[in-house]
């Protein structure tokens, strides 16, 4: 949109004329310009800017629909309204369906507590037919750090499907659904987000996943900044991909430890003094999610996993349609398995905190 | 030089200039075709710098050609004070917000809204996107909304939960106030207030100029339109922007587009921001995005933050609004009070 050229605009001609002159070409260059800088670059006065601007913006600006429009296009086209079901009762309710089409979900948490886990068993699901609740689509796995397992994804379908994979051939086919893509850096990773958009268009893709974002970005550069920049334009690619093929997108995400354990503040707030600095326990395990606060603004579901007192608990961090609950989970051979459909509501900031607690007593679950 | 007030380019300016004439009052004496032979334009480009001159110099209470009272396109202080007392605003359905806002969000202004990921903002945006279309013997403006997403967080299944439970707390509200059951019946469905969003998707800082620019023409079709939010108005111009201060010249541009779309249409403008980390005073502090120059442009700015486990909002510049701060909460129903205990505004 922001690349059409202004010579296609239809313009009067001498308007147009004088844009191509002065080398304005497409509507990004003119948009870039504010109204003054325009009228003193073409020599013209301000009402001819004004209403050059006014065609040019008409005709590059998006489309308008209604909120009602939109709902029921899903309602009519899509699985679920515009859902991939995750078979776990409690978080499908809370997310009103499942993983949301067209938006970016985010697993955050600390190694081994099973985003790999939970993303193997959704790109299970999104092959499987529609009448057992998939999505019948292939799946783009993005395999940054050689996690993905055949067997393992073979034996959660087993496990959790049995009256599909053991009839014969089906293994082979779901399996032969999904795509592992492996960059082993950024720019290999943009290339192949090229090639995904290609196959988007092309073949039946319905799920795209990520594992792991950070683990790509946070090995290549050092300095801050020029990292916020790479990351920007994947942000940005990444996020208009998932809404123009409206598929479902998974990324995960890694932990580090804060620097210092106040949580930043606003300079209108009053420093509190009386942070539990007598907690010794709350300094070991102070993590945040990687990729900064742009990167957390960027996904619209972040979902956290972590491990407090020996038990696993998957957490709705960040969700336009969700109350603040927290699920107890397990890992067993048929995937993630949550303990309670109800959830625990969390109160505050409690949600966005990410524990790794009790670390040991993790090995001694039943997988 | 007065001649520099001129709208026009700046080639002409040069040819008025070069044929001697420097004041607007040496132009306004000569006839059109006099200045179209002295500067050499044609008659009717001659005809557009007087009539460009007349105005100007009305404006102008120096160049003495006019001695009216009040300025043209001005407005005395006690006319305004009238229409900043029945100025309507927009409920966010929470009566702490509501009261340090003096009533709602004020039409006619535009209102800054920042907070961290996950503190509300897109769901105060819904809220204003529902409440705005509550009609007038609710004590609402029955009007629609624009909602201008830049990020893709308008979630149609939240704006439905939002437009039912609204729905639902204007049929409580009638039933304690009216006996009769025909006044009982709330006119609105849910679907009827989703058909009353207008929804943009941007997906470029581009759009988001070219789609400002156009809205005045689309609110000229649609007059009834009476709130626009856009969410979030940082993100495009937080990538891949190498000029930093050619961005802080297309965002005061629009803002000021903005600000004349509020006023024009007598609607109300949202913006949402979000936050990054600055270095102040040796520690690293959360501002609002898009730099110190930004915070200048908008009328209104609400910061909203969390003060231990509740959501707070602060209202950190206002011309007209003390600076306080309420506490809401986030609930399945929307936006409502916060049920603490300790409910009193902090005025800070």
């Amino acid at each position: 949109m922001a690349n059409k050229l202004i010579k296609q605009m239809a313009l009067p001609n001498s308007i147009a004329n004088i844009f191509t002159a002065r080398n304005i070409i497409t509507a990004k260059d003119a948009l870039s310009l504010t109204e003054f800088e325009l009228m003193e670059l073409l020599d013209v006065g301000m009402a001819e800017v004004k209403s050059a601007m006014a065609h040019i913006s008409e005709v590059v600006c998006p489309p308008c629909q209604t909120a009602l429009l939109l709902m029921e296009q899903r309602v009519r086209n899509e699985t679920s309204a515009g859902h991939l079901p995750t078979r776990l009762r409690g978080l499908d309710e809370a997310l009103c369906g499942g993983i949301p089409f067209g938006v970016v979900t985010e697993l955050v948490g600390p190694a081994g507590i099973g985003k790999t886990q939970f993303c193997l068993k959704l790109s299970l699901l999104a092959s499987l037919p529609e009448n057992c609740g998939g999505l019948d689509g292939r799946v783009i796995y993005i395999d940054v750090e050689s996690k993905f397992s055949s067997r393992r994804l073979i034996e959660i379908g087993i496990e959790s499907f049995p009256e599909i994979f053991l009839k014969k051939g089906m293994a082979q086919e779901m399996a032969g659904r999904i795509v592992i893509l492996r960059p082993t850096s950024l720019s290999e990773f943009t290339e192949s987000l090229h090639h995904v958009q290609v196959s988007l268009l092309q073949k039946q893709v319905k799920l795209l996943v990520i594992d792991s974002m950070a683990a790509l970005v946070l090995g290549e550069h050092d300095c801050g900044a020029s990292r916020q920049q790479a990351l920007g334009w994947h942000v940005s690619f990444i996020k208009s991909l998932a809404e123009f093929s409206r598929i479902p997108i998974v990324v995960t995400n890694q932990v580090r430890s804060q620097i210092g354990d106040e949580p930043l503040t606003y300079s209108f707030q009053a420093r509190s003094h009386s942070i539990k600095k007598e907690d010794p326990a709350a300094y070991d395990s102070h993590l945040v999610a990687a990729l900064g606060v742009n990167w957390a603004h960027a996904v619209t579901i972040r979902l956290v996993l972590e491990a407090r007192s020996g038990q696993r608990f998957m957490k709705l961090a960040k969700s336009p349609i969700s109350p603040p609950l927290a699920f107890p989970f397990n890992i067993t051979s048929s995937g993630l398995v949550l303990l309670d459909d109800d959830g625990i509501e969390m109160k505050g900031s409690e949600i966005n905190t990410i524990h790794c607690q009790g670390q040991n007593a993790l090995f001694n679950s039943e997988w | 030089m007065e001649v520099g007030m001129l709208p026009i380019s700046a080639s002409k300016r040069g040819k008025l200039l070069a044929a001697g004439y420097t004041t607007l009052h040496s132009i306004s004496r000569a006839s059109p075709s006099h200045l179209a032979t002295d500067i050499g334009v044609s008659e009717d480009e001659a005809c557009e710098i007087l009539k460009y001159a007349s105005q100007t110099s009305a404006l102008d209470p120096s160049i003495g050609s006019s001695n009216a009272s009040t300025l043209e396109g001005g407005q005395t202080a006690w006319t305004m004070l009238n229409e900043e007392k029945f100025a309507t605003r927009i409920t966010t359905s929470c009566a702490d917000l509501d009261n340090i806002l003096g009533g709602g969000i004020t039409c006619k202004e535009v209102t800054e809204l920042g907070g961290v990921p996950g503190i509300g903002k897109t769901q105060i945006g819904i809220q204003l996107a529902v409440n705005v279309q509550i009609p007038p013997e609710y004590g609402g403006l029955g009007g629609k909304a624009i909602y201008i997403d830049t990020e893709g967080s308008f979630m149609v299944e939240r704006v439905l939960q939002i437009a039912e439970a609204c729905i639902e707390d204007m049929s409580e509200y009638s039933h304690h106030f009216h006996n009769t059951v025909q006044d009982c019946e709330v006119k609105l469905h849910p679907n009827g207030i989703l058909e009353n969003i207008f929804y943009f998707r941007v997906c470029s800082y581009t759009e988001q100029i070219a789609l400002v620019n156009y809205l005045d023409k689309f609110i000229e079709e649609h007059k009834d339109v009476k709130i626009i939010i856009l969410d979030s108005v940082t993100f495009h111009f937080r990538q891949d922007f190498d000029d930093m201060a050619l961005r802080t010249r297309l965002l005061s541009e629009m803002a000021l587009k903005l600000m004349k779309l509020a006023r024009k249409f007598c609607l109300a403008v949202v913006l949402l921001n979000q936050v990054t980390t600055k270095y102040i005073e040796g520690s690293y502090q959360l501002t609002l995005a898009l730099g110190d120059s930004w915070s200048h442009s908008c009328t209104n700015r609400i910061v909203l933050f969390w003060n231990g486990d509740e959501r707070h909002a602060y209202i950190d510049k206002s011309p007209s609004l003390k600076s306080a701060s309420a506490a809401y909460s986030v609930t399945t129903r929307g936006i409502r009070n916060s049920n603490s205990s300790c409910k009193r505004i902090k005025m800070v």
